[in-house]
This record gives structure tokens, sequence and C-alpha cells, in this order.
């Protein structure tokens, strides 16, 4: 029963003005497979996502359903049809009880649309028993974890007895304990006879979990193939149509002065004697896993945090340990993780938020220079190569890759010698990864000290010169142009905290 | 990693507690009365009870309608005006068609009002702010043009004694406003149409792919907050026997206030008809217990405003502690 085909698309294609979001797609998923659909940002993935869920209606083509043409009203009809989608941003109210929310819109009611929270309840109970749910239907959402949130949607497969879940980027905000105790439920799915689609940009994950991958580019199906017959390197290069090498362009090791010296900085209870110097037309990489630390040593230089003890030399002097403010004038930027939170105004256009950190310096008398403004924008549009419709739309619009792009041009447009990155490529698409690095190269060309964070090793050793390793707080292993590579790395790290659990 | 709680759970104190601390205005509301039964000897007297009841109910039955549409993550600033008009039509036509006729019609003005406020909420996509603040002024223009800038009086005074049902102390206007509370709480809480109303205030995207019909929705909820202010208008009309071009001027916002102070979300998905019972009779309280002390007018607005602020200070920290 295994090749059973439960749904299947038939040459869809959707236009939206100006764009062939949809152009001819056809793929099917069967009983029990997990089935990954990969493409870079805006390759078609949600659309066609949103097409399956009765969001989006295709202008030609069909959805076959259990052998039979269905057209999808809504999202309501189609989970009741039995196809789930299951958000990035999940669908719940967190006021509401999980019961409540796992029937959300469709709660058992007598003819005059009175509640039966009994069968209601009882109904819910069932389905989170059938995942194994730590928690009971009368919880509130708001006071559940991510995690636990997230399994409130998948129980709704069990109450509706979907035949297809889909999953959109499902462990973006999980930690890795959370992502394992998803991927079992997956497989729980999967052993059930659930076709899963899996959307998701990261490759370890697909090549995990999945069955199948059909890779999308420019809305067309570049081609599906067999999980166990593939390789990253393939399933790459069908994607942006090159190979994973020609990602990391390294800038070439021309060192200048050094720009920043960190010698002996600590925080109790987040890193200690943390040591360390970066030279102009220098990249320095900061591997570690999540909670080790790197955030807090970078906003602590940047004044963001205050230090316990240790000392700061900028350009051979030592200063005190200076204010966000100070840093940014003298020539110091830090470029957050969270762009959304802490990098961009979303409802902004790309002009004022290139702006908006130095408004000093487009203003007189408080009267913004419009003119300057927009030449910066249109300068650092191209330089960076942003794709927008123009200065005033809102960046919210923008894929994350273009987010991060405007980020990169607020703070360079005040000229900075240090910049700080971290995680610089987090969620975003392969093609912009790969432009964000290739900045990075060329900043540090032109002068720049570059400090980027990253969990990613292939990331942190394709891009910089030098590579710390931390782990619980602390540096535990420096590596050059030499002996840096992934082995070396993860033997510090792992090391490293082998030693940790042992002490 | 987080570690879950299960809210309701616990011994039946901490239950209690959790229960107090959701519902602050209650203790608030005791607060007072201890303060204002310490510091005058006629506030803690049945009669003055009752005065408190009929007093609050007026405000209490917009607050009503009004939670309904905050839980919807909307406001209805037309209420008042809404009141007006009802109370001169239902006044007004009594000479053209006898009274039960009029009061009758005077209820379908609010109801059509509340439906236009909710279509145009909903169908537009404007803020409902917007739209019931132009209610707010063209309705009591429409009042004004309707009965002429003077009061208009009841032909028969009979009309006045409808609402004179008391039980005990409890005037029939604080009975009906405590029964469309418990009515419309058993809606929050028990039917579809109130689990709703708080799916679409709390996440509407998520509401709105559950496949329930928000536009529909909020069209329903905006014309029960009409239909309730005309309600209100209708007893103030009974209980005064004139309707006056000017009544209810302002109410919206000492309805939106017991609404708040009962702690019921601006921003909608949080609330019940239990925090809004609360944040009546709160308002009641003060305002009737500051008269009983000869407080002069414009101190008591000054108490009025600072018990708001600090009901809410008192709300945020005792509710909202582990929010960002």
């Amino acid at each position: 029963m295994m090749d059973d085909v439960i749904l299947k698309v038939e040459a869809i294609t959707k236009t939206f003005p100006g764009v062939k979001a949809l152009d001819d797609v056809s793929f099917d998923i069967r009983r029990g497979e997990v089935h990954a659909l990969v493409g870079e940002n805006g390759a078609g993935k949600s659309t066609l996502m949103k097409a399956l869920a009765g969001l989006h209606k295709p202008d030609s083509g069909q959805i076959v359903y259990q052998g039979v043409p269905t057209e999808v009203a809504g999202p309501l009809d189609a989970r009741q049809k039995g196809i789930l989608l299951i958000h990035q941003e999940l669908s719940l109210s967190p006021e509401l009880s999980v019961a409540e929310n796992i029937y959300l819109g469709a709660w058992p009611t007598n003819r005059f649309g009175v509640l039966k929270k009994r069968e209601l309840r009882r109904n819910a109970s069932a389905a989170l028993e059938a995942l194994g749910c730590g928690f009971g239907p009368d919880v509130r959402v708001g006071t559940l974890s991510v995690a636990m949130q997230q399994m409130v949607e998948i129980a709704r497969a069990e109450a509706f007895s979907a035949n297809v879940v889909i999953f959109d980027e499902p462990t973006a905000s999980l930690t890795d304990t959370e992502k394992d105790q998803l991927f079992h439920t997956i497989r729980g799915l999967k052993a059930r006879g659930v076709g899963i689609v899996y959307i998701s940009h990261k490759m370890d994950e697909i090549f995990d979990i999945t069955d199948r991958i059909t890779v999308l580019r420019d809305g067309q199906v570049q081609g599906t193939v067999e999980t166990g017959e593939t390789d990253l390197n393939h399933v790459t290069r069908m994607m942006i149509g090159r190979t994973l090498d020609s990602f990391f362009v390294k800038a070439k090791p021309e060192f200048g002065a050094e720009v920043l010296r960190v010698d002996g900085l600590s925080k109790h209870g987040h890193f200690r004697n943390v040591s360390f110097s970066v030279r102009e037309g220098e990249v320095l990489g900061l591997y570690g896993l999540v909670g080790a630390g790197r955030s807090e040593v970078v906003e602590t230089i940047f004044g963001v945090r205050k230090a316990d003890d240790g000392k700061l030399f900028w350009k051979g002097s030592e200063i005190d340990l200076p204010t966000p403010r100070q840093s940014i004038d003298m020539g110091m930027a830090l470029v957050p993780e969270s762009r959304k939170e802490q990098g961009l105004v979303l409802m902004m256009g790309g002009r004022e938020n290139t702006s908006l950190p130095h408004l000093r310096l487009f203003s007189e008398l408080s009267l913004m220079n419009r003119t300057k403004e927009l030449a910066t924008f249109e300068k650092y549009r191209s330089a960076l190569s942003i794709k927008t419709t123009g200065p005033d739309q809102a960046v919210s619009q923008l894929s994350g890759g273009n987010q991060q792009k405007f980020v990169l041009a607020k703070w360079l447009c005040a000229d900075p010698k240090l910049i700080i990155l971290d995680e610089p490529t987090r969620g975003i698409d392969v093609g912009s990864k790969s432009a964000i690095h290739k900045l990075i190269a060329e900043l540090a060309e032109q002068g720049l000290a570059v400090i980027v964070i990253s969990s990613e090793m292939p990331e942190v050793l394709g891009v910089s010169h030098r590579v710390l390793a931390m782990s619980e707080g602390a540096v535990v292993a420096a590596f050059e142009e030499g002996n840096m590579s992934e082995e070396n790395l993860i033997d510090a790290v792992s090391h490293h905290q082998g030693e940790a659990a042992a002490a | 990693m987080s570690v879950v709680t299960d809210n309701r759970a616990g011994s039946p104190l901490s239950g209690l507690l959790r229960l107090l601390l959701r519902n602050h205005i209650w203790v608030f509301l005791a607060l007072t009365v201890i303060v204002f039964s310490l510091s005058s000897p006629y506030f803690l007297t049945v009669n003055n009870i009752g005065n408190i009841l009929t007093q609050g109910a007026f405000i209490g039955i917009l607050a009503i309608g009004m939670t309904m549409v905050m839980i919807d993550g909307e406001i209805d600033l037309s209420v008042g005006a809404i009141l007006a008009l009802a109370s001169a039509l239902a006044i007004g036509l009594q000479d053209h068609m006898g009274v039960w006729p009029a009061v009758f019609l005077g209820l379908m003005s609010g109801a059509a009002l509340g439906f236009l406020n909710g279509t145009l909420v909903a169908l537009s996509g404007m803020h409902s702010f917007i739209v019931t603040l132009g209610g707010l002024i063209g309705i009591r223009g429409l009042v004004f043009v309707y009965s002429g800038e003077n009061a208009l009086m009841v032909p028969d005074f009979s009309y006045t004694e409808i609402p004179e049902i008391y039980l005990g102390p409890i005037s029939l206007t604080a009975m009906l406003f405590f029964a469309l509370a418990f009515f419309f709480q058993w809606v929050l809480s028990s039917t579809r149409h109130g689990r709703e109303t708080y799916a679409v205030g709390d996440n509407i995207e998520a509401a709105h792919d559950a496949g329930i019909n928000v536009k529909r929705h909020k069209i329903i909820n905006f014309t029960i907050c009409g239909t309730l202010a005309a309600v209100c208008g209708i007893l103030l009309s009974m209980r005064l026997g004139t309707a006056e071009p000017n009544a209810g001027k302002i109410w919206e916002l000492w309805t939106i206030i017991a609404v708040v102070l009962g702690g019921t979300r601006l921003q909608g998905g949080f609330g019940s008809m239990w925090m809004t019972i609360g944040g009546v009779l709160t308002l009641a309280v003060l305002r009737n217990g500051l008269r009983l002390l000869n407080t002069p007018n414009y101190v008591e607005l000054m108490v009025m405003g600072g018990v708001l602020v600090l009901a809410l200070v008192l709300d945020k920290l005792l509710n909202h502690k582990g929010d960002t």
C-alpha cells in the first residue's frame, strides 16, 4: 500500500499580478510518506501549500484527492475533508483552551449553537492521548510552550482524522529536544498512513525525516527524487542551479591594524574570561551551540549588557565599557539575531528603515533631508541587490533575505569600523544566504573588521579567517587557516561539553 | 523549554486566589465598599444599595454590549447617541402609535444602527473607532433633528410607572441588567457565538482560517451592542418621563471605563461579563460614595480618573508579570 497516492496536484498554475507563482506544477503525496517540498523563498512553496488548503484558488489545474477531483473552499473545508495545514505562525487563540483550539470554528454544538462541552472535552482528550501529549484539554493555550502549541495544531490531525498534513517550517522555533519529539510524532502519523508534506529550509531535517523530495524553483517543479537516492549537493543544485561549494567566498587575507581587543571579559552566569581581538579586513567567526554565550558576549561589547569584569581596547587604546550610543558613534555596529524584533520597523519602507539609527546624519535642525535619505537607499539597494518595489514598500512585504539586507544597509550607512553579525543568515533562503556571504567578504576587503556569530558550521568555516569555539560561556579553542575544519570544531565543542558533564 | 502548569488545577485555595487575581476588580470593589461603609453611615443601607444597583444598571446594560464588541477587539463609541435616539423615538412616537409600538420601534432603531455600525466595520475594513466616532456625531445630530433641540415629554405619565417594580430594594432596571449580564455570560462561555467572539478577538487570522465568518460575527456583536444601547435608552426614558436630546452624552466613555476597569482587554480576546459586572458596580459605588461624602463634582472626576489608572496598574501587576 506504500504507493497508494492520497493526493495529487495536477498541472496547477497560479498567477499574481506580475508574477507567475506556480507554473504547471504537478506532484503527488502517498499514504504514509513524508514528502519534502523545498525551494528558495519565492519559489512557490507557500502558494502551492495555500492552494492545497483552499486559501488560493488556482487559475488552472486541479487537485485530485482520494481519486476524486476536489475543490477546496477554504481552510475549514480542507480540514473537514482531511487536509490539515500547520502554519509556521501558529493558527491558535491563546486565550481559549486546548480543546476549544483543536476544534476552533468547528465546535460540537446543538441546533441552537449551544456548545456540547462534554463532547468537546472528551474528543479533544482522545486526540491528545493518541498523540501522547503531556497536557490536558482544559489548559489555556497561551500558557503552553511553542512546541506544545504546535502539538495542539497537530492534534487537529487526530480530531479531524486527517489524511494529509502539511507542515510549514515546523522546527523554526523549536529546541533540539522539541524537534526530536516532533519527528517522533510525525513518524507516528506516518505509520498510521497519513501523507505528510514537509516544507523546510533545513536540509539536515529533510534528509532525516523525509522519503521523497520535490524541488521547486521559480514556480516550477525541478523534479522529485527519493531521499535515499540523492544527496545535499544534488538537491541544492536543483534549488539554485549551482553547487554548495560556490556559496562561500572568503575575503583575501590582508589584515590591517587591530580594531578591537577584548581582555578577560566576564559576566557572571553568562560567560567568563573571554579574550580575543579582531583586525581590519579580518572576519572572525564565533562558533558554538545555542546557549554557549556568543550573543551575550557581543551584546556586552556593544553595551547592551553590563560586564562584571574585563577590559576593552578600541584601536589600541583602552576604553570604558560603552553604552550602545557610544558604540555606534565609535564605529561599531551590531546586527542582532532576531531582525523582526530588534532590527526593523516592519511597517516602514526600506528608505526609513535604512536611516533610522542615524537620523542625525540625515537631518538638519531636526528636519529630515529626504534627498540624502533616498540617495543612501538607492546606493544600498543596488550595492546589496535588494529586491523591493521602491523606497516606501513596507519591509514586512519583503522576503527574509531582503529584510536582512536592509538590516545590514542601515548599519553600513553609518560607515562602521567593526560590524558584528549575529546569525546573519538564519531563516533565509539559500540564494540570499549566498549573497550575504559574498557581502561579508566584500566588507572585509574594504577594510572592515567583521565578527560573525553562527551555529552553522559550514557557514562559520566558509566565511571566517579565524574561528573561536565557545561552549558554556567560555572560549574553548581557537582555529586559524590550516587547522580550521569541521572535525576540529566539533571536537572542541563536544569534548568540552563532555568534560563539563563529567565535572 | 517550559514547564506546563495547569491553571485550573491545584488546591481550592490557590484556585480561589488565582480566580481573584484574574478578577482583581472584585477585590477592588470590596475595598471601595469597605472604605465608604466606614466613612459614611448612609452608604451601607438597603435603600442606598438599591440605588447604586439602579444607577449602575444603565451604564451596566451599555457595558454588556460593549464587552461583546471589545472582546472582539473592536469598540463602539456610538452607544450614547443610540441611547438618546431610542429614548426620543420611544417617547416621541407614542402620540402616533401608542406606547408599545413606539418602544418596539425605539428598540429597532438601536438594532438597525448597531447593524449599520457592524456592516461598515466589517465591509469597509475601517477601524471601528472611526466608524462609530462618525456614528456618535451623526446619530446625535439625528436626535436633534428629530426632537428639535427640546426635551420630549411623555404624553401619559403611566409610562414612567412601568419600571417601578421592585424585588426588595432591587428595581426592575437592575434586575434586567443582571439578567442580561448572566445571559450574555452564558452566551460567551457556552455557545458557539461566544467561542467565536474570543477567537476573533484573540487571533483573527486563526479564526478566519478556522472557517469562522468573521464579518458576520462582528456584525452580530455590533447589533447586540446597538440593541442593548436602545434598551438602556428606553429604560432611561421610562425613568425620566422625558427624552432629552443630550441624554447619554459621554456615557460611551463611562461604559468603556467600566468595561476596562473590569479587566476586559482593549485589544480583544480576553474578558467576561463577571469582570464587566465588577467594573460597573465599582464605578457605581465610587460615584455614589463620593456623592454621599458631598465631594465636589470636579474632585469626583479626579478621583474617578485616578482610580481607573490605579485599577489598570493593579491589573498589569497582577496578571502580566510574566508577559513582555
